[in-house]
């Protein structure tokens, strides 16, 4: 990190700081506070029906046709595609990511008890797996892995911001590890949801697929937080304890 | 059903107005509604802006007493766009919304060209249309490749993902984007109404691009949208040439206010989302007020019958539908035309001299970014990215059992 010229706070300039910060003081301002935007959003959410968007009717998927004779497990079904969903679109959204820090990687190089570029491609290469093993899941149970579910749509949006960081010529590779991990922290989570979904409703065996998974993602994410903490101490000259990354899981 | 511009006179423009409510209103699903909805909406946003923009040159060209009636009249047009622009969601991201973009000129410029009665606007409306097809391929690779999504949840199979016209040979002097303008006094209305309609598209196409290829870090997304956001600013340049300049300012006000009608005539006879249904008709309503209201200044300052230039009621529709099969007749007759001043060649025909060349050499000299983003990109459903996993999976003996 460089230290330098950085404009951006009210220590910048003290004489025009203290004419800013008086006038604003000195000025009448309109009534109210913040409750009135709290309360706007309020109106907005309640006077909206319909959300993003819907699921396809489980009446048109083979493999849960038998749930969607009853509303209740019709209901459970459409839950389930909406998450098997979210985690396809997650997958790919972060296989790109990963391909951009890689670009990222070659440009710049690493940093020492950083990542090496064949962790990196390995990593990229799991998240590709999992996007084909959850569109596997999906067509298995007669779903079209294509539909872009309100669920896949909304982490298409969160995940807006990581692309626009690892995607910056200017973002050195750690600051692109920072955005990786919060995805990882996301995917991670999403996919022991996942799994809790399909053990309850009896998948078995995409449980015990989609907990492989999860064990991969345990590593990218244990890995994540080693390789950011011995950046953060390096650049800080201080030992920092560093958090242990499980074993990496023994690929297939 | 026809739609007699003389005796429906719509909302007066005294009784015209919104609050912000209004103007803010729920957008329309990204997953649920039509692509054909987004089209409209994508299309109205430009018909409006282009309305709003050519008030603006009026008023400052001209002063026949005519400032305050243009400014009344955009005012409303500004909060018609407003409401209008706002039916876009927020979880369509600005690539997902440029796809839209590109579907909107790729199907209205082809339900356009097959309208239009005259073979050499028709001819120039094709030879725009391969090259905003190529813009759709070029983008829906930069999509799969940076944000990792399908182009086609956008487009709903009814337009296709392949290229075009290449960008790359897109680009050209200008003395190459001129081309003949039509006889205002000759002209079939359609051929007014064709040519303001796909004017307007283009253009917006042209500011949206402008403003917003800057907010990418992606070195490869902020070199497309310039180089496409040039190729659209050649649009602009094109479509706007084949309008006669010998219309009066009135004249043009008119042909602007029954391209409104005429558009909102259209969405509104084939909207399937009933609330959306319900805007367009109150937006017909209020630019069948505004066309009058310019009839009667017509008829008071100009001293001629509006009826000269209009027609008595709106001419063919455009149809909102998947033109696929033209479009591919089209791509396979006219990809290799190129413009050599204002007359199209195939591409073995332009002159060695040709200013185009030397201009194109020069922005490309330090390579192509549409080249760059659709290298080796073929579109296939669920991005391009399913077949690299379904291989890795397949290498790795993994299958769920069947």
């Amino acid at each position: 990190m460089k230290t330098g010229k950085n404009v951006t706070g009210i220590g910048t300039s003290p004489i025009d700081s203290k004419k800013t910060i008086e006038f604003a003081e000195s000025c009448t301002i309109s009534s109210g506070d913040e409750s009135a935007m709290k309360q706007f959003r309020e109106e907005c959410a309640n006077a909206t029906e319909d959300g993003f968007g819907s699921i396809p009717a489980p009446a048109s998927i083979k493999g849960l046709a038998h749930l969607a004779m009853d509303a209740f497990k019709g209901q459970k079904a459409a839950v389930f595609i909406n998450l098997l969903g979210e985690r396809l679109a997650f997958e790919r959204t972060g296989t790109r990511l990963y391909d951009a820090v890689l670009a990222k990687f070659d440009a710049c190089g690493g940093f020492d008890g950083g990542p090496t570029r064949d962790e990196l491609v390995s990593f990229r290469d799991a998240e590709l797996r999992h996007f084909a093993l959850v569109h596997e899941a999906i067509e298995e149970l007669g779903g079209d892995p294509t539909v872009m579910t309100p669920n896949a749509d909304i982490v298409g949006v969160q995940a807006l911001g990581l692309v626009q960081v690892v995607t910056d010529p200017r973002t050195c590779v750690e600051q692109c590890l920072s955005a990786l991990l919060t995805a990882e922290l996301v995917d991670n989570d999403g996919w022991a949801m996942l799994i809790e979904l399909a053990d309850a409703m009896g998948y078995d065996e995409m449980a015990e697929a989609f907990t492989e998974a999860k064990r991969e993602e345990d590593h990218h994410l244990a890995s994540l937080r080693q390789w950011l903490s011995a950046f953060v101490g390096s650049e800080a000259h201080v030992d920092m304890p560093l958090p242990t990354a499980p074993p990496p899981s023994p690929m297939p | 059903m026809a739609l007699d511009l003389f005796k429906e006179k719509g909302v007066p423009l005294d009784k015209q107005g919104f609050n912000w409510r209004e103007l803010v209103q729920t957008p329309i699903s990204k997953l649920d509604d039509d692509a054909f909805t987004r089209i409209r909406i994508i299309l109205m946003n430009g018909i409006e802006n282009e309305s709003w923009i050519f008030q603006h040159s009026f008023a400052r060209m001209h002063n026949h007493g005519l400032r305050l009636p243009l400014a009344r009249v955009r005012r409303i047009e500004q909060h018609q766009q407003t409401l209008v622009n706002w039916l876009l969601p927020s979880d369509q991201s600005v690539l997902e919304t440029t796809i839209g973009y590109e579907q909107v000129a790729v199907e209205i410029t082809a339900a356009v060209a097959q309208n239009e009665p005259d073979p050499y606007m028709k001819q120039v409306y094709n030879y725009g249309l391969l090259e905003d097809f190529d813009h759709l391929y070029r983008y829906s690779a930069l999509l799969d490749r940076l944000e990792g999504k399908d182009s086609n949840n956008i487009l709903q199979n009814y337009t296709d993902i392949v290229p075009g016209r290449p960008t790359c040979d897109e680009h050209r002097d200008p003395a190459d984007d001129l081309r003949d303008h039509y006889d205002c006094k000759k002209a079939a209305p359609i051929t007014k109404l064709n040519a303001l309609t796909i004017l307007a598209a283009e253009q917006q196409t042209r500011n949206f691009y402008a403003t917003n290829g800057n907010y990418y870090s992606d070195p490869v997304a902020r070199q497309l949208y310039a180089e496409i956001s040039s190729i659209e600013e050649q649009h602009v340049t094109q479509y706007e040439s084949i309008i006669d300049p010998a219309e009066t300012w009135l004249e043009k006000w008119l042909m602007h206010e029954a391209t409104e009608v005429y558009n909102y005539f259209n969405c509104y006879q084939q909207e399937t989302n009933s609330r959306l249904r319900e805007i367009w008709e109150r937006m017909l309503a209020y630019e069948l007020g505004h066309l009058h209201y310019v009839m009667d200044l017509f008829r008071s300052i100009e001293r001629r019958d509006p009826a000269e230039v209009l027609p008595q009621s709106l001419p063919e529709e455009i149809t909102f539908k998947s033109q696929r099969d033209y479009v591919r007749q089209v791509l396979k007759d006219e990809v290799n035309l190129r413009a050599v001043g204002t007359q199209f060649v195939d591409k073995s025909q332009v002159p060695s001299t040709s200013p185009s060349l030397a201009y194109r050499a020069q922005v490309n000299a330090k390579g192509s970014p549409s080249e760059i983003v659709a290298a080796g990109y073929r579109w296939v459903p669920g991005t391009e990215l399913l077949e690299r996993a379904r291989g890795l999976r397949t290498h790795d003996g993994q299958r769920l059992t069947p």
